[in-house]
């Protein structure tokens, strides 16, 4: 059996070798980048940059566009609120009856499109294409270990990000056998009224939930008999470095934001307010 | 004085209404260093509860009595620290019997690597003991490998190597063979064995499989909370009235040999094993 967690997608590429915690800060960055675009140009280097990403990441284009279609209806959805509300100065483009069309709402619904497919393409090229569940938990750990200093159980809920990631492959497979023994046993989960359905649910659920408790007690137990006491006094096997690679990333992305805002003042072509 | 010494140990579950179910009744024996006892007994005979009280993993202490010293300390003690709980756990450690539910990481290196992580020993050294672990059991290759795509047997190694890595003294394996099919039974039993011979750690192996006891050096029979047997597996499989009163069917090899001797064919030499119960068949077939 093959679980994909997320939407991992392997490979030996310069973006997956990144320091995991350097690609999560890159990512808040790029998002940054993303609302700070103003105007024709920012939004045209903005897309260029998304398109540069998922070619240096080496994922396949049919992957990328699998992942648009999860977001094509916010991004047609809030194309076509921008089309028909945006009042702009000038006469409407295109008018009949009520509905007015204005030129500034074209530009408007292109640079919304271009912002929502960066963003979400962008960030998740960085936190899940190239970044395994794992590493991701490792990095928000480790970046946010300074917040412990206010009490924020930041080791704790690592923890539970990892046994999480641990157990769904786990649970994945003991729901499989429960839904095999409730056929077997005459179960039908394919036909009736979607309340029906829901209703044969109730007896894969509650044996999953039982089980998922006993399974959490008896690690626990395991977890106690290996001297687990909670993040204090506990060292680490694996230790990220920061390597030249991720210092060169992030000087890129200062460059691009930088080119972004300095794109924003001198102002060219049709801007947005 | 043993290494684990138990005295008039009993223990009870809190039950249903007021009567405490006695699940341990009046325990008495020792564990010497670098023995290999199987604790043999059927399900309930309260071979698993003393397992958790060994290991200090049960909360409720309202029906306890007795002790169990480990290393002389008394592990049940009502004033022991947490620090001295921690050392003993250092020392003894526990591979259960659901080998899905007691791997905590992702990868198999990172499972190995949690013990030691928490006794908070240094990288260099969690490294070098990671790699000798998964050595140890034959799993190196599988190092970075997640444990869900292993098999049965191999999830039960690496939890092995995840209790070698912290170097305890001794492991105690409640049931670890129990929900694997023979060849994982197989390979975890030949590596618990390695680890008994080649490092000297003390070996509790408790289980209801007659040819894994017969194995060890000495076994401990429980039966209904009590100790009904000890001794090496020969005097144990002895006594065969007892086992059987117990629940418990003795190993094939020895059941064959009996039912030999009464119909008149006395096997000789020791037979606790198929091996030598195939020689002693067939030195008695050739003096026909």
């Amino acid at each position: 059996m093959n679980i994909a967690l997320g939407q991992y997608y392997p490979s030996k590429s310069v973006m997956h070798r990144l320091d995991p915690r350097m690609k999560f800060i890159l990512a808040i960055v790029y998002i940054v980048a993303g609302f700070v675009c103003k105007n024709v140009l920012s939004f045209a280097l903005l897309l260029v940059s998304t398109l540069l990403l998922i070619i240096i990441s080496r994922i396949p284009i049919k992957t990328v566009l699998g992942s648009i279609k999860a977001i094509l209806f916010i991004m047609i959805f809030t194309a076509i609120i921008n089309i028909f509300l945006s009042t702009g100065e000038g006469d409407p483009l295109f008018e009949w009856r009520f509905i007015k069309i204005y030129e500034s709402g074209l530009y408007n619904a292109g640079f919304i499109v271009i912002r929502i497919f960066a963003m979400i393409i962008g960030a998740s090229i960085f936190l899940t294409y190239t970044t395994t569940p794992i590493q991701l938990t490792d990095a928000i750990e480790r970046l946010f270990s300074p917040l412990k200093v206010l009490r924020v159980p930041v080791h704790e809920f690592a923890m539970m990000m990892t046994i999480a990631l641990r157990f769904i492959p786990t649970i994945v497979e003991e729901t499989e056998k429960i839904m095999a023994a409730q056929k077997a046993r005459g179960a039908n989960f394919s036909e009736g009224s979607v309340f029906k359905r829901i209703k044969a649910l109730i007896p894969i659920i509650i044996p999953l939930f039982v089980s998922a408790f006993r399974r959490a007690g008896d690690l626990a137990t395991a977890m106690t008999c290996r001297c687990y006491r909670g993040g204090k006094g506990r060292t680490r096997m694996t230790v990220l470095k920061l390597k030249v690679r991720d210092f060169a990333a992030l000087a890129l992305m200062v460059a691009f934001v930088a080119g972004i805002v300095v794109i924003n003042i001198v102002n060219i072509g049709y801007t947005m307010n | 004085m043993a290494f684990i010494e138990v005295k008039n140990l009993s223990y009870a579950y809190g039950g249903e209404g007021d009567s405490p179910v006695y699940a341990l009744n009046n325990l008495s024996f020792e564990i010497e260093k670098g023995e290999y006892v199987a604790i043999l007994g059927h399900n309930g005979s309260g071979k698993s509860t003393f397992a958790k009280l060994l290991t200090m993993v049960i909360d409720d202490y309202d029906y306890l009595s007795g002790n169990i010293y480990v290393d002389g300390v008394d592990i049940l003690s009502e004033d022991i620290s947490e620090d001295e709980i921690f050392e003993l756990r250092k020392r003894v450690g526990m591979v259960f019997q659901n080998p899905d539910n007691q791997l905590v990481a992702t990868v198999v290196e990172e499972d190995v690597a949690f013990g030691p992580e928490n006794l908070g020993i240094e990288r260099s050294e969690i490294r070098r003991r990671v790699d000798e672990a998964l050595q140890t059991v034959g799993m190196t290759k599988y190092a970075k490998h997640e444990p869900h795509r292993l098999s049965g047997g191999q999830k039960q190694r690496v939890a092995i190597a995840g209790i070698i890595a912290m170097m305890p003294e001794c492991m105690i394996f409640d049931e670890s063979t129990a929900m694997l099919d023979p060849m994982g039974r197989r390979e975890v039993i030949s590596t618990v064995e390695k680890l008994n011979r080649e490092s000297g750690i003390t070996t509790i192996n408790i289980t209801h499989y007659m040819d894994e006891a017969a194995r060890a050096d000495r076994i401990i029979v429980f039966n209904n909370g009590s100790v009904i047997l000890k001794g090496t597996p020969k005097e144990v499989f002895a006594q065969s009235e007892i086992m059987r009163a117990a629940g418990l069917d003795l190993p094939q090899c020895i059941d064959l040999a009996e039912k030999l001797k009464k119909n008149g064919v006395a096997l000789k030499g020791d037979i606790t094993n198929p091996y030598q119960c195939a020689e002693a068949v067939a030195a008695a077939l050739k003096d026909k």
